[in-house]
């Protein structure tokens, strides 16, 4: 194998005599040891915890799988890395000083009067706008990159918010999911975000940052997601009682794939055989009054939802509920709270409190709160059957 | 003076209590220095309140999925939280070290105007207990100390614990102003002969800008209840979109005041950090007229940035560059700040009692509070970082590494000047280090949960989100800082009673709080001193280092000289009492109607008593 040389100078630098290293670095940290440790330590620490601990999590900011997060990260990084040398630097003369300057035993003479030093005063006053400068300047470029989507094809979903769930539209494709949005890989997808009641935040840490969902207005954010994958998402905003429970899913598809999930559910699915259980289920559906805040077919039509969100602000007990045309496609329920199991879902149905704590249906519906309509287990068997058979058709 | 006392003669409502012994020598008391002990008490007691919700939210939080608090519970707790620490706690310590130290500070033998000053602090007692009835009568608030519209509208929070908020914090407002006001006509007015402004101790100085920065903060949140009042009560729509209001308005009004108010909550405690660093260095303040300015700059400043709490509402870029922008600028005074308090350390003797140790961690905390605020002043990154608990980790490091820190150290430097005893420094060392490992083993890791993917306000979390054992270490952390505050608790009481004798100057102080005894008598100074630098009382004690020369010594004071001090008043307490039932009647408006008028009209007698008392008790002249 031939041998690269490294030079500098025409010299080899492997030739050069090296200084020696162990001498010196003994004596430096025979010098400063104990402050020095702590100071390297907390560094390690600190490092350690970063890189190490976090960005597998399903909900790490480290572990950016699109664009925009990736960009607030490295930005983040960027910052962070200035931010440890201030850390240390303040923090290390701080501590030094605290040792250096302990006054002596038994010294009672006053220390000599310095009552400040113009230049100092200036050059610590202007640094500080340096080492903010140096932040604001990639601050503004991101601000400006992630300002509009990219030019080109792009995907539109309206992410309407909920107390305490997310339902997703798809204007261009007729559809109208709820807690789990479906998206292509390496293409942009432009959010509008609006809510029916109050404000949410709609985050998904691993694609983008939090943007508000708020009542009477459209924010528009974007993103892209790098690959496949199955990400958290969580309102980030106070928005009532089961606020900690408002949670999504993102699931990233190719294209093909893609296309494939927008055509079920655009595809009505099978009717339920006569006289099985889920049959029993449609039926029963319809009477204990269900349908009045869940649709179970198609999409939502055009105000339907609205009209159930105003119907609650002037007291009716209504409120716009998920769509469940596709319901037993998804894996998860209750707003990504559990996988979607027939156990968990029956057991939701018994008693919604139990399992998500001050939800709307709970509260509003007849089911449960007139005596008179309980769900006997009949009901709740064929509720489950019936939920669990609307799929799209498998292709 | 004497003609509306002696109209007045025979009329025994209107004449002025003498006594200042008993109860009800506290109730009518408009001495600064005792309105600031009630203060205090009062604080600390809330204080206590407020640390026992935060120690049940650590324990719920403790694991993933505990069900040890309701989700409406939890709301309920980090709301009275926040809304106790800020209002009834931080703002009202402060007040009572302003109270307190303030005046003596300047040479002035009480506030401006001692009856308004009364007011203020029965106006704080009941507009905090106001708030805290909501506990009883219906469920405690539950939409954050921030309370963003629309939740807080009736569709989504029909309870009574929104009202009781909104009225509390109107309270508690009006009584902000009124003290604000009075300290700051004080500061300009009432200033010993030679105390330029250039010499006001720093102290005093940010108690200045802190009184401006609330007499414009407060009324800008007024106006947001107000609006909110109305929505709640008279079906208007300010904030309801349907009805073409706009929630986005609340929260711009919220921290138009919510900004400044995070000064006013930090910049006294720098100040006493101003005071303390030196006296215990035994050097002057490095950089006094920079120190100033830097506390000036971050008030007018503090007006300037309210949106970079609001980063992902949608404002767009150029707003966003904006408050980004005006937030960097922040740095930069608050940098020369540390600066100058390190620098203050060079080549000084350095001893740790207790103030001490308290006023450098402070500094060690308040700089990690600093630096993780540059953080999400960018606002692509605070896109990530907003409404996580690293913003939690943010704001505990800036209120509690900050202001609590900063404050202690004020209570054990200035507790023996209140009492005439010392606290005890084992105690005081105890109590410092387990509450300094304790609020960074609680505060630090909140910084990875939360870049973890913890949302802050949430009851409970999934242990898939793998922060389940940085909960713990913050649980573990919070338990230990509560436990710090047995050895306070102790401390004090015990101090009371046992402590050593204080003398007037325990510490060698710089300011003239130090040159009368301790406690000092309710008219501060026999003879009013006169100054010629920031350090009067240092350099009286070190005339051949004074830089201005020492002045000559005030003259011994006449015998059976009389100084004129205002007598007590019951009006102040009956005032506030109108006020606050007034409250209740506005609250409970639909209900039982005649209890707001019967509020307003106690409130306009108690005005016109006030008016028309004499300003001194007939049985106290010649007093003295």
């Amino acid at each position: 194998m031939p041998r690269t040389r490294l030079t500098l100078k025409g010299v080899d630098l492997r030739e050069r005599p090296l200084p020696n290293r162990d001498s010196r670095s003994t004596m430096s940290f025979n010098k400063l040891s104990p402050r020095r440790l702590a100071i390297l330590t907390l560094t390690a620490a600190l490092l350690l915890l970063v890189t190490a601990c976090l960005p597998d999590r399903p909900q790490s900011t480290f572990g950016p799988e699109g664009k925009i997060a990736r960009d607030q990260l490295h930005l983040f990084q960027f910052i962070f890395w200035i931010a440890v040398i201030v850390f240390v630097a303040v923090e290390g003369v701080l501590v030094y000083f605290i040792f250096k300057y302990r006054r002596k035993a038994g010294d009672t003479t006053l220390p000599p009067q310095i009552h400040g030093n113009n230049r100092l005063e200036i050059a610590w006053t202007i640094l500080p706008v340096f080492i903010l400068a140096a932040i604001a300047i990639p601050t503004y470029r991101t601000i400006a990159d992630h300002k509009d989507p990219p030019e080109g094809d792009a995907l539109k979903v309206e992410v309407i918010g909920h107390q305490w769930w997310w339902e997703f539209r798809y204007p261009d494709l007729g559809v109208v999911t709820a807690n789990e949005m479906h998206i292509p890989i390496n293409k942009t997808v432009v959010v509008d975000l609006e809510s029916q009641d109050v404000i949410h935040s709609f985050w998904i840490p691993k694609l983008a940052g939090k943007t508000d969902v708020v009542p009477g207005r459209i924010n528009v954010m974007w993103l892209v997601a790098d690959k496949e994958g199955n990400y958290y998402g969580q309102c980030a905003e106070l928005c009532g009682l089961a606020h900690a429970q408002m949670r999504f899913r993102v699931i990233s598809h190719t294209q093909e794939n893609f296309d494939k999930w927008v055509k079920g559910q655009t595809t009505a699915p099978p009717q339920p055989a006569a006289n099985s259980a889920a049959a029993r289920g449609a039926q029963t559906f319809v009477t204990k009054g269900c349908l009045a805040c869940h649709t179970i077919s198609g999409p939502d039509a055009p105000g339907v939802q609205e009209g159930r969100a105003q119907g609650f602000e002037q007291g009716r007990a209504v409120f716009p509920a998920p769509n469940l045309a596709y319901f037993g496609d998804r894996g998860t329920m209750a707003a990504g709270l559990f996988d979607l199991t027939e156990d968990r879902l029956a057991k939701w149905l018994q008693d919604p409190d139990e399992l998500k704590p001050g939800n709307r249906m709970a509260e509003l519906a007849q089911a449960y709160a007139d005596p008179g309509s309980k769900l006997s287990d009949a009901d709740i068997e064929a509720l489950v059957a019936y939920l669990m058979s609307r799929q799209a058709v498998k292709n | 003076m004497a003609t509306i006392a002696g109209g007045m003669k025979g009329r025994s409502i209107l004449r002025r209590p003498t006594g200042t012994e008993g109860i009800w020598g506290w109730i009518t008391t408009v001495d600064a220095k005792r309105i600031g002990v009630l203060y205090g008490v009062t604080a600390l007691i809330f204080f206590i309140a407020g640390g026992l919700e935060a120690l049940i939210m650590r324990v719920q939080l403790a694991s993933p999925e505990q069900n040890i608090t309701s989700p409406e519970t939890f709301n309920q707790l980090f709301t009275m939280h926040g809304t106790t620490m800020v209002f009834l706690v931080i703002m009202p310590l402060n007040a009572a070290f302003f109270n307190f130290v303030m005046p003596l500070q300047i040479g002035a033998r009480d506030v401006a105007f001692p009856r308004l000053n009364a007011l203020s602090y029965w106006l704080f007692l009941f507009g905090g207990l106001f708030l805290h009835v909501s506990f009883i009568a219906a469920g405690p608030p539950d939409a954050g100390w921030f309370s963003y519209a629309n939740l807080t509208e009736r569709p989504f929070s029909p309870e009574n614990g929104i009202d009781y908020w909104i009225l509390s914090l109107q309270l508690l407002g009006v009584a902000s102003v009124l003290s604000s006001l009075n300290f700051i006509v004080t500061i300009i007015n009432l200033r010993a002969k030679g105390m330029s402004f250039m010499r006001l101790p720093v102290f005093v100085w940010m108690t200045f800008v802190v009184a401006f920065l609330l007499v414009l903060a407060m009324p800008v949140i007024t106006i947001g209840l107000v609006l909110l009042m109305f929505d709640r009560f008279t079906g208007t729509s300010f904030f309801i979109p349907s009805g073409g209001g706009d929630p986005v308005l609340w929260q711009h009004l919220f921290w138009v005041f919510g900004h400044p108010e995070v000064y006013v909550l930090i910049l006294p405690p720098m100040g006493m950090v101003s005071e303390i660093l030196p006296v215990f260095s035994r050097k002057p303040l490095f950089g006094y007229k920079f120190v100033v300015l830097a506390g000036i700059f971050i008030g007018v400043t503090g007006f300037t940035v309210w949106s970079h709490h609001m980063f992902s509402v949608g404002l767009g870029p150029i707003a966003n560059t904006y408050f980004a922008t005006a937030t960097f600028l922040v740095g930069v005074p608050t940098g020369v700040k540390i600066f100058n308090w390190i620098a203050t350390l060079y080549k000084g003797k350095l001893t740790f009692e207790t103030p001490m140790l308290f006023a450098l961690a402070f500094v060690a905390l308040f700089t990690i509070g600093g630096i993780s605020g540059v953080m999400h002043a960018s606002p692509p990154t605070d896109l990530q970082q907003t409404d996580t608990y690293f913003i939690v980790a943010h704001f505990h490091y800036v209120l509690f590494g900050g202001a609590i820190f900063g404050m202690m150290g004020g209570l054990y430097y200035w507790f023996p000047k209140v009492t005439g005893r010392m606290l005890n420094e084992t105690l005081g060392k105890l109590h410092f280090w387990f509450m300094f490992i304790g609020a960074n083993l609680a505060f630090f890791p909140m910084h990875f949960s939360g870049m973890a993917g913890m949302p802050r306000r949430i009851y409970t979390y999934d242990s898939d989100l793998g922060v389940g054992w940085l909960n713990m270490i913050s649980t573990v952390g919070a338990l230990i800082m509560g436990a710090s505050f047995l050895f306070l608790v102790y401390n004090i009481l015990h101090s009371l009673k046992k402590g050593k004798a204080a003398g007037n100057d325990p510490w060698d102080g710089h300011t003239l709080e130090w040159s009368v005894s301790s406690p000092p008598p309710i008219h501060n100074y026999d003879e009013i001193p006169t100054v010629r630098s920031n350090r009067p009382y240092w350099d009286q004690k070190h005339p051949e280092l004074a830089e201005h020369g020492v002045p000559p010594p005030p003259p011994a004071p006449r015998k059976n000289k009389h100084i004129a001090l205002p007598s007590p008043s019951y009006w102040p307490i009956v005032l506030a009492a109108g006020m606050t039932i007034a409250a209740f009647g506005a609250l409970y408006h639909e209900t039982i109607l005649p209890v707001l008028p019967i509020g307003l009209s106690i409130a306009v007698i108690a005005t016109y008593a006030w008016v028309l008392e004499p300003p001194i008790a007939k049985q106290a002249e010649g007093h003295h």
